[in-house]
């Protein structure tokens, strides 16, 4: 099997980071609904990408960075991300034999289950009221996708050509 | 490949971390200043953040028009020379105010001093309103301050961090506070609606609480200093159903649209009298404060809109 070239963790933490800040820059209002999981897209494309060394470990760590950013419960992120990973972990292998189309129904069941637990936390950490919009950004993700898969193949096979 | 089996155990100790550490945070106070060590790290993200907005804002300034900048000039021209025309008269008020308040012995109102911050980012969820801002515990920023616009009450500080702080808006869904209507006095508890209104809640059917009522800040609970102004009553409904009226009222601040907003720091406590004030009373301060404020024959700010 033809691995893909290795991308030093700089990389890797670099680009969850610019996730992390589009993750919390300013939407009009109303438009906050159909923001993208920009972080969990990020994270899972890690952990197709390079499954060996991007993992549970890089879930939790950027979970609670991403809590300290919103404001939540310490901890929530992190618990909901390290099962994300967790569960790209699990299904990395039909992961990297499937179609893009499949992928991407793959992705919104990965984060649909990541925004229904984050739902459930909340309940229980503070005042809050479930509605269905909750589901919006996943789908918006799971849209998103193949554009973003295949941008950062290209940028990545350039980078290793260079 | 071992990494089939190793995921399950690092999935396992994950999860018990982020519970403990839930349940730290959650019931304890330890957290604290973990999260508030920690900030230094994730404040540059905010304001990377925010940098297309600053930018945007920024370009938008350069390419005005040097005629519109004139106009503008010319309206802040006016505007100030209306307010210094108001001020002259508010200082001869505030002087007749305190002569008036030491004959009938009771305390001075003091100024309070305020500081300038400015928004550095939106909180990205949409079920939460709380705004995140520049100052923090570097300038004294302290929890539960209260935070206004010029046009009045925002929220309070809920975080404070060492670089920037987390503000709770009052249309929260979680925020509630006391306020009291402008024209009468009659006092009410104000809660958010967790979008961009407010309502009045367990307002007797009775109460004389009309549409276009001003309601400021009562000072009760010691949360917030009293006399700013918080919201309008846009909406009074009385349905024969229901034990309480329903009241329906909007921010006065321009929640969404502010950029700068003042921290407002209270005056330091003056003594209390030590014949008021006995040990063996099971009353706090705060509580002593407010009846004694109320006791006053009328505040300041009620007799503004006669």
């Amino acid at each position: 099997m033809a691995r893909a070239p290795v991308v030093p963790l700089v990389v890797v933490w670099l680009s969850l980071i610019f996730a992390l800040c589009l993750q919390v820059m300013p939407l009009a209002d109303g438009w906050q609904v159909f923001r993208p999981e920009w972080i969990g897209l990020m994270l899972i494309y890690w952990c197709m990408q390079a499954p060996d060394r991007v993992g549970v470990f890089h879930g939790f760590v950027f979970g609670l960075l991403m809590d300290l950013i919103e404001g939540t419960a310490l901890g929530q992120h992190a618990l909901i991300f390290s099962i994300l990973t967790f569960l790209a972990a699990l299904v990395y292998p039909r992961f990297r034999a499937y179609s893009l189309v499949q992928q991407s129904v793959l992705v919104l069941v990965l984060l649909g289950l990541a925004q229904l637990i984050e739902q459930w936390l909340r309940t229980l950490t503070g005042v809050f009221s479930i509605h269905l919009s909750f589901l919006i950004p996943s789908l918006v993700s799971a849209f998103l996708w193949p554009w973003l898969s295949t941008m950062f193949k290209a940028i990545e096979r350039r980078m290793a050509n260079a | 490949m071992t990494a089939s089996a190793n995921p399950l155990y690092r999935l396992v100790a994950a999860l018990v971390l982020s519970v403990i550490v839930i349940v730290l945070d959650q019931r304890t106070p330890w957290a604290e200043p973990v999260r508030h060590v920690l900030a230094y790290l994730t404040a540059p993200i905010h304001y990377v953040a925010y940098l297309p907005v600053d930018s945007g804002q920024w370009l938008t300034e350069q390419a005005q028009s040097r005629s519109s900048l004139m106009e503008e000039n010319q309206r802040l021209q006016r505007q100030s020379l209306i307010l210094e025309q108001k001020v002259q008269r508010l200082a001869v008020l505030e002087a007749e105010n305190v002569r008036l308040r030491e004959l009938l012995n009771s305390s001075a109102d003091l100024d309070a001093n305020v500081l300038v911050a400015e928004i550095i980012g939106v909180d990205p969820d949409p079920n939460r309103q709380e705004l995140v801002i520049n100052k923090g515990t570097g300038s004294d920023v302290f929890r539960g301050q209260a935070v206004l616009d010029a046009q009045g009450l925002i929220g309070q500080v809920v975080d404070a961090g060492p670089l920037s702080s987390r503000v709770l808006l009052l249309t929260d869904a979680s925020h509630a506070m006391s306020v009291q209507v402008n024209r009468n006095g009659v006092r009410a508890v104000l809660a958010g609606n967790g979008q961009t209104g407010l309502r009045l809640l367990y307002v007797p059917d009775t109460a004389d609480i009309r549409e276009g009522d001003l309601l400021t800040t009562s000072g009760l609970a010691g949360r917030f200093p009293p006399g700013y102004p918080v919201a309008r009553v846009t909406e009074v409904y009385h349905d024969p159903g229901q034990p309480f009226a329903r009241v329906v009222a909007e921010p006065s601040a321009q929640l969404q649209r502010s950029r700068h907003f003042l921290l407002l720091f209270p005056p330091p406590r003056e003594e209390l009298d030590a014949s008021i004030w006995d040990e063996s009373m099971d009353i706090s301060a705060d509580a002593l404060h407010a009846a004694q404020r109320l006791g006053q024959p009328a505040s300041p700010a009620m007799q503004e809109e006669r």
